[in-house]
């Protein structure tokens, strides 16, 4: 009964593309000139024009990843590292211009914020366009900005922080973003203020054959918290785009630190995207990602856990469909006593789809009391479909406590029975088995994803039943 | 239509190649408990299986007529659909659905079907759940677990009943809904089962022991014997079957071959 259950993600529902508009458009390709002429007009400092160039030397001698995903598809010369939207930085919805908010009345974007965003950040192509913050917030002195503003408002709580977490000569990849960074979220959150209401992001790309390499950089001050959610959803376009970003997090004592993504790109994205947190004592990091889009997705959220009692939580949701290659995971590194990490990761496969888990747990020497625990969950729908676990572990250290676990499951025939004799057809018992088993993700999303993540699998089950 | 029933007319069915039903007749209509009782591996719960079409088990011949219509060929949720219930002996996990959204999604699907009703809100569903969980001396905790997973044997006869009761069928297959229970438990379950007959659903109650027909009042007991019903009778059968056990049948199914 359950060979003809296919097709979660393989309907497209965000495929509408927007006429282009664009103010400034860079040639494609990546040179000198390239990246000096984006530095140029975005009017930065001399330290941030000779950061991009030093990153794409390292560019350019770094090979391409051997392992993960296949990226032979990647060609770097036919992509446009640069698009400004519009000149002007819209403030409220009526300043955005019209073809940007058609764009995001079809995502229902405006709709959510009714309901339930306070603060908007929406990023559309490079640049930020909209970004709404509450007043209370600004009064507590919390900056939540696009990055290109936040370098030219606040230059020195950037230049502290910025590639502290991810230096340029990590990868590949994040040399790449660090060469031609622009747009992305900056956020402070000064000590001991905690918002609420998570801060939210939309990102889109819109033209074709255009890479997106935002750069994100949050900063946790102690005893603070604060929740961070970026949904990214793009049209479908026949060639390749590609996806590069960097996102780089602070989390100082005590403080509390929530990212959530979903990211549901077409299925011609490359997703190659570099995450990172430092994690200082008694702080906390969690890492919420959900896979759903693009062709190949390479991503392992991160946490340095630097003092003494903080903690790390990744959990990782990832359904890879026909022609998808979800390559995933996380790393956790304790590098103090008393540090503790837990993975959980979920992953569906079917209709040829294939996804992995790849993680790593390293425990430095000295670092005792650690308490690590991973467990990978795979549930493979069909005989087509694939699913990997490369678990690394890396522990140094004898007085410490590390658990794994990995269990691999279908939908079965009894399932199915039982729950069609409740009256479900077919799909949507198979659906519901599912959703049931990402539960323990989809429960720790913000109520508005889980809904749509769950009427995505239904709607995806459907029909797809032969 | 009135007069709810269903006809199994000389039900043959096999698994795998091996034939398990050899001609089966009963005739069940509303309101009436039709007890099949017989020993182990007698083919009681494959009857319960093919009544609701489990893929596995391939009908070979006979047919089976609810309300008047031929359902042979019907996938088990266009059976559910037409008024089949079957409370499984041993229900499976459905790992991160909750009780209450899934009694919720089932019983929504059911008033769509019964009259093209709007689904009812989560609020209304909870006061009627709640309601339900109470008759069955339900916990209300209970509603936020995981189904079946992790349960006692008990708990999951419970959870059946608490379907039937939600769900309210025409006709209900009950497979070994007392087996594993104490006797406060079986006390529940069988008052559970009551109220549904109470309603109208007409019963088949697979058993293995007559102890649950104590508390639940056969109007026909059948015994069932490799695959056949050897002997039909009133309630006073049961009893009988529970002082001289089936050894005393077995000879009459020799007889036939």
């Amino acid at each position: 009964m359950t060979k003809g259950i296919a097709g979660i993600g393989e309907d497209y529902k965000y495929g509408f593309k927007t006429p282009e508009k664009y103010v400034f458009k860079s040639k494609k390709g990546l040179s000198k000139e390239v990246v000096e002429e984006i530095s140029h007009l975005k009017g930065e400092p001399e330290w941030m024009r000779k950061f991009r160039l030093k990153s794409l030397e390292i560019f350019l001698k770094k090979p391409m990843p051997w392992w993960g995903g296949d990226l032979s598809g990647v060609n770097f010369d036919d992509i446009y590292y640069f698009i400004r939207p519009s000149d002007k930085q819209g403030r409220t919805w009526d300043e955005v211009p019209k073809e940007i908010r058609d764009t995001f009345d079809k995502l229902g974007i405006p709709e959510a914020e009714r309901k339930f965003l306070a603060g908007v950040g929406a990023q559309y192509e490079s640049e930020a366009v909209y970004h709404n913050l509450k007043e209370e917030w600004k009064k507590k002195g919390v900056i939540f900005l696009d990055t290109d503003t936040a370098l030219k408002e606040y230059p020195d709580i950037f230049k502290e922080h910025f590639s502290t977490v991810v230096p340029p000569a990590d990868n590949k990849f994040a040399a790449l973003n660090s060469a031609v960074w622009s747009g992305g979220s900056f956020i402070y959150v000064p000590e001991g203020v905690h918002i609420e209401i998570p801060l939210q992001a939309y990102f889109r790309i819109n033209a074709q054959n255009m890479g997106q390499f935002e750069r994100s950089l949050i900063i946790a001050e102690p005893g603070s918290f604060v929740h961070y959610v970026e949904g990214c959803t793009a049209p479908i376009y026949s060639t390749n785009s590609l996806h590069t970003a960097v996102v780089e997090i602070i989390i100082k004592k005590g403080a509390r630190l929530r990212y959530t993504t979903i990211q549901n790109w077409s299925k011609n994205v490359y997703n190659l995207v570099t995450k990172r947190a430092v994690a200082y004592e008694d702080a906390t990091m969690e890492w919420v990602d959900g896979n759903l889009g693009s062709k190949v997705t390479m991503k392992y959220p991160a946490v340095f856990m630097h003092g003494r009692g903080a903690k790390a939580d990744i959990l990782s949701l990832t359904i890879a469909g026909k022609g998808q290659n979800q390559d995933v995971g996380g790393k956790v590194i304790h590098m103090a006593p008393h540090t503790s990490s837990n993975i959980i990761s979920k992953s569906i496969s079917q209709n040829g789809g294939r996804s992995s888990y790849r993680g790593l747990v390293k425990v430095l020497k000295g670092c005792h009391g650690v308490k690590s625990n991973v467990k990978c969950d795979a549930m493979i729908l069909d005989d087509k479909s694939r699913s990997d676990t490369y678990p690394y572990m890396d522990i140094d250290e004898k007085k410490v406590s590390i658990g794994h676990e990995a269990t691999v499951s279908r939908v079965t025939d009894e399932q199915l029975f039982y729950l069609m004799n409740r009256g479900l057809s077919e799909s949507e018992a198979a659906a519901m088995v599912v959703s049931g088993f990402i539960e323990p993700i989809v429960k720790e999303l913000p109520m508005e994803y889980a809904v749509e993540m769950n009427r995505l699998i239904q709607l995806q089950m459907e029909g797809a039943v032969g | 239509m009135n007069n709810k029933s269903l006809k199994i007319d000389d039900l043959q069915a096999s698994i795998s190649g091996k034939k398990i039903l050899k001609g089966v007749s009963l005739n069940i209509k509303k309101g009436e408990v039709h007890a099949i009782m017989g020993p182990n591996g007698s083919g009681k719960s494959t009857l319960a299986y093919t009544l609701m079409g489990h893929p596995s088990y391939k009908i070979e011949d006979g047919s089976l007529l609810l309300n008047d219509e031929n359902i042979n060929m019907l996938s088990p949720d266009e059976r559910a659909k037409r008024g089949l219930f079957l409370a499984f002996q041993y229900p499976v996990a459905i790992p991160g659905v909750t009780v209450m959204n899934f009694l919720r999604n089932i019983y929504n699907k059911k008033i769509a079907l019964a009259n093209g009703g709007k689904p009812v809100s989560i609020f209304q569903f909870n006061t009627l759940l709640k309601e339900r969980m109470g008759f069955l001396k339900m916990e209300e905790s209970f509603a936020k677990r995981y189904v079946n997973e992790g349960f006692s044997g008990g708990e999951k006869k419970r959870l059946e009943i608490l379907q039937l009761e939600i769900l309210n069928p025409d006709l209900a297959v009950l497979d070994e809904p007392d087996s594993g229970l104490d006797i406060d438990a079986l006390k529940v379950v069988s008052e559970g089962v009551n109220r549904a007959i109470e309603k109208g659903v007409g019963v088949i109650m697979v058993t293995h022991y007559a102890r649950i027909l104590n508390y639940v009042k056969p109007n026909f007991v059948h015994v069932f014997i490799d695959g056949r019903v050897v002997k039909s009778g009133g309630p006073e059968l049961a009893k009988e079957l529970e002082d001289k056990g089936y050894d005393w049948l077995k000879g009459k199914v020799n007889s036939k071959h």
